[in-house]
């Protein structure tokens, strides 16, 4: 901070410094000095022009408001959080009371459905609020907050990871309130908190993935309707084609094969091995890095597309 | 358009607000600071760019230089030859050149489509032509477009501002954004909701903003890191009347404090009021360009508008023009449905004869105005039809045109 500018920026000196740009200060003709001399003994102190370079910004200041500013719209919809936890509190009494009948099923592998069912509601959630995320683009990109943003200094892949960052937020503190829910009507966590932190991480990883791929769709198609028919068309299948709600065991072989290929079901059974008594370390290694795998070809696929929206411009 | 205010030129302010820009800005910082980078940022190139050789007496500390006389290529904004085609084959930009000096307002005028937001996404580093080059604050947009983007503040037709964020923090993001340290930062937004008179509205959600208070809260976040170009895409399209007056004295302000500004309007009477320098587009091409009094003086003149009683046929409109070509005085005249539009060298002298000229070919005569040529007159001569503020080209063209003498 230079001496001059605490100055500058006094109350009092408000209106004359405020829309003055840094540059034109050496044009200043000899005549207008003079005269502003009287105006201006209020900052008597000269001081150096701000240079264009006084201003940069590291990515990670940038990435951490862009963060914050989702944050704080979020936390301005109450209503969002709470039909979240209404959500997670319907789905479980009400999954839970209409299968609880499918442990018993030979091939199911008995326990509690509670049990079974937490991690697939946590993925579930992730996988639903995740899949929102491109609408908060299209609002940007219609309000022409993304083109002042691309007109600003604001680096490229701190605009798009502030979004993936904002989900991994949110899934997380959806996935902690749904893991408490679950625990309060009786689901047990066998291995300790090491299957709710496993939990935690492939939520993330599944939020991570499906928020890039709705922010890439979004870029491309920039229309809201076509962005909640694709997530419609895509979040139920995601959901019954893999083992959120019911054992693998028990699916059709045809759907077995899919849910073999479905990041959802990835999720669902790393949590669920690693919550178990004797967790295969191994099988839930390999879950883990292949959701990790997909979050990095989707943000890079978010990337492709970011680079499109600004070659249409 | 008969009145006349006169333009905000730059480079007079008026006296009342040259302590808006305070001498402190002593070009001889007590730094190493040397006179080529203080001008650097609007008159110099690149700053990667070494000094060139006649950067010395144009930058040099306490020198009378007025910005406007200095050589080309010192420009604060430089076009050339900009085209631009979109998908599908829409060329926005056919070739487009200009040239805006620092310190100084210059009006882009143009119906929608003429191609005036395309110019600006150019220049802010939005988009990049098919061929052609530009310069903004010295800097080349399209090899160094992330310098560009610390130089410039651009309020764009679509806004901008997070409604779902308050005022304050709009701009506090834009700031952060830039980098300003923490400690200048809160003085900076204090001190640019004051200067919008934003302060009452400072905590409330910009949802809750009136159009004018939303386009102050645009201005007041472009800038927030004192660029040194501000780029003003149609600033006062939607507001209502007095909005719109208050937006101009915001922006009248700002170029009185050095600022150079490309203002882009589909108002006439903004760029007459606002600009400088005015060149009006039409399909991707400036048609003309200079001060809006040379534009006007031009003209040569007086204009003459006369409504008819109707819509005359092509057969008296020809007769008409042949008729007023006749009268002594008469340079011009365009026929655009029930209006005539005359340009006379001494109006008030020349009107008898102009009556006279109406009554042989049979036509009635309901108004009759003398004004002084406005921009306005400048469109009409140079379109060939009415400027119709926010009509596409040719849906207004409903009379014929024809250039007498």
């Amino acid at each position: 901070m230079m001496p001059g500018l605490a100055d500058a920026t006094r109350p009092d000196a408000t209106q004359v410094d405020a829309t003055r740009p840094d540059a034109t200060q050496g044009t200043v003709d000899t005549a207008g000095t003079t005269a502003r001399q009287g105006r201006s003994v209020a900052i008597p102190v000269p001081r150096p022009a701000p240079t264009q370079s006084q201003y940069a910004a590291s990515a990670g200041s940038q990435l951490r408001w862009l963060t914050v500013r989702h944050l704080r719209a979020l936390l301005r919809q109450p209503a969002y959080l709470a039909i979240t936890i209404v959500q997670a509190v319907v789905w479980l009494p009400l999954f839970g009371s209409l299968f609880r009948h499918v442990v018993e099923v030979p091939g199911f592998g008995g326990g509690s459905y509670f049990d079974f069912l937490t991690p697939g509601v946590v993925v579930m959630s992730a996988l639903f609020s995740a899949g929102w995320a491109g609408m908060r683009v299209i609002v940007d990109i219609d309000r022409g907050v993304m083109d002042r943003m691309l007109a600003s200094p604001v680096r490229r892949a701190a605009l798009t990871s502030s979004a993936l960052v904002y989900q991994v937020v949110v899934t997380t503190i959806q996935s902690t309130i749904i893991l408490l829910l679950g625990w309060a009507v009786g689901t047990h966590y066998r291995n300790g908190l090491v299957g709710p932190v496993v939990l935690l991480i492939a939520a993330a990883l599944v939020a991570v993935s499906v928020a890039a791929l709705s922010n890439a769709l979004a870029l491309i198609v920039r229309k809201e309707d076509v962005l909640i028919a694709a997530v419609n068309f895509c979040i139920l299948p995601l959901t019954f084609l893999s083992s959120a709600i019911m054992a693998r065991d028990l699916m059709p072989g045809w759907m077995q094969v899919i849910a073999h290929v479905n990041p959802v079901d990835w999720a669902v059974s790393a949590a669920r091995e690693s919550g178990s008594v004797d967790p295969d370390w191994g099988s839930v290694s390999v879950h883990l890095v292949l959701l990790a795998a997909l979050a990095v070809v989707a943000a890079t696929l978010a990337t492709r597309a970011f680079d499109s929206y600004r070659r249409s411009l | 358009m008969t009145t006349h205010p006169a333009p905000a030129h730059a480079g007079q302010p008026p006296a009342s607000s040259t302590a808006q820009l305070s001498d402190p800005q002593n070009p001889v910082a007590p730094t190493s600071t040397t006179a080529a980078d203080t001008g650097a940022t609007t008159a110099e190139p690149a700053p990667t760019a070494e000094p060139a050789p006649t950067a010395g007496p144009a930058a040099e500390p306490g020198t009378a230089t007025t910005t406007s006389a200095r050589p080309g290529g010192q420009l604060a904004i430089q076009a050339r030859d900009l085209v631009k085609t979109y998908r599908g084959g829409i060329r926005a930009l056919d070739g487009l050149s200009f040239g805006v000096a620092p310190g100084t307002v210059f009006g882009l005028l143009g119906p929608n489509g003429a191609g005036k937001s395309t110019t600006v996404k150019i220049l802010t580093t939005l988009s990049r032509p098919d061929s052609g080059s530009a310069t903004v604050a010295g800097v080349d947009v399209l090899t160094h477009p992330s310098q560009v983007r610390r130089a410039i503040g651009v309020v764009t037709q679509r806004s901008g501002v997070d409604l779902e964020a308050t005022g304050r923090e709009n701009i506090a993001l834009a700031a952060h954004l830039h980098g300003l340290s923490r400690a200048e930062l809160n003085d900076r937004v204090t001190e640019l909701l004051d200067r919008f008179e934003l302060v009452k509205a400072a905590d409330r959600l910009a949802r809750t903003y009136s159009g004018g208070m939303l386009r102050k809260l645009d201005v007041a976040v472009g800038l927030v890191h004192r660029p040194s170009v501000l780029f003003l895409d149609e600033p006062t399209t939607g507001l209502d009347p007095q909005a719109r007056a208050q937006m101009w004295d915001e922006i009248g302000s700002l170029a009185t404090d050095g600022l150079t500004i490309l203002l882009t309007t589909h108002y006439l009477e903004e760029a007459d009021r606002l600009a400088s320098q005015v060149a009006i587009i039409d399909g991707g091409r400036i048609l003309v360009e200079g001060s809006p009094d040379e534009l006007k003086s031009d003209l040569r003149g007086d204009a003459v508008h006369l409504e008819l009683a109707t819509v005359p046929d092509a057969a008296v409109v020809a007769e008409l023009t042949v008729a007023l070509g006749q009268v002594a005085g008469v340079t011009a005249t365009t026929v655009d449905g029930r209006e005539v539009h005359t340009r006379v060298t001494h109006g008030a002298s020349s009107l008898p004869a102009v009556f006279a000229a109406f009554e042989r070919v049979n036509v009635a005569v309901v108004t009759a105005t003398i004004a002084r040529p406005s921009l306005d007159d400048v469109y009409l001569r140079h379109v060939g039809r009415r400027f119709v503020a926010g009509a596409e080209s040719s849906d207004q063209h409903l009379g014929t045109s024809k250039e007498v003498a």
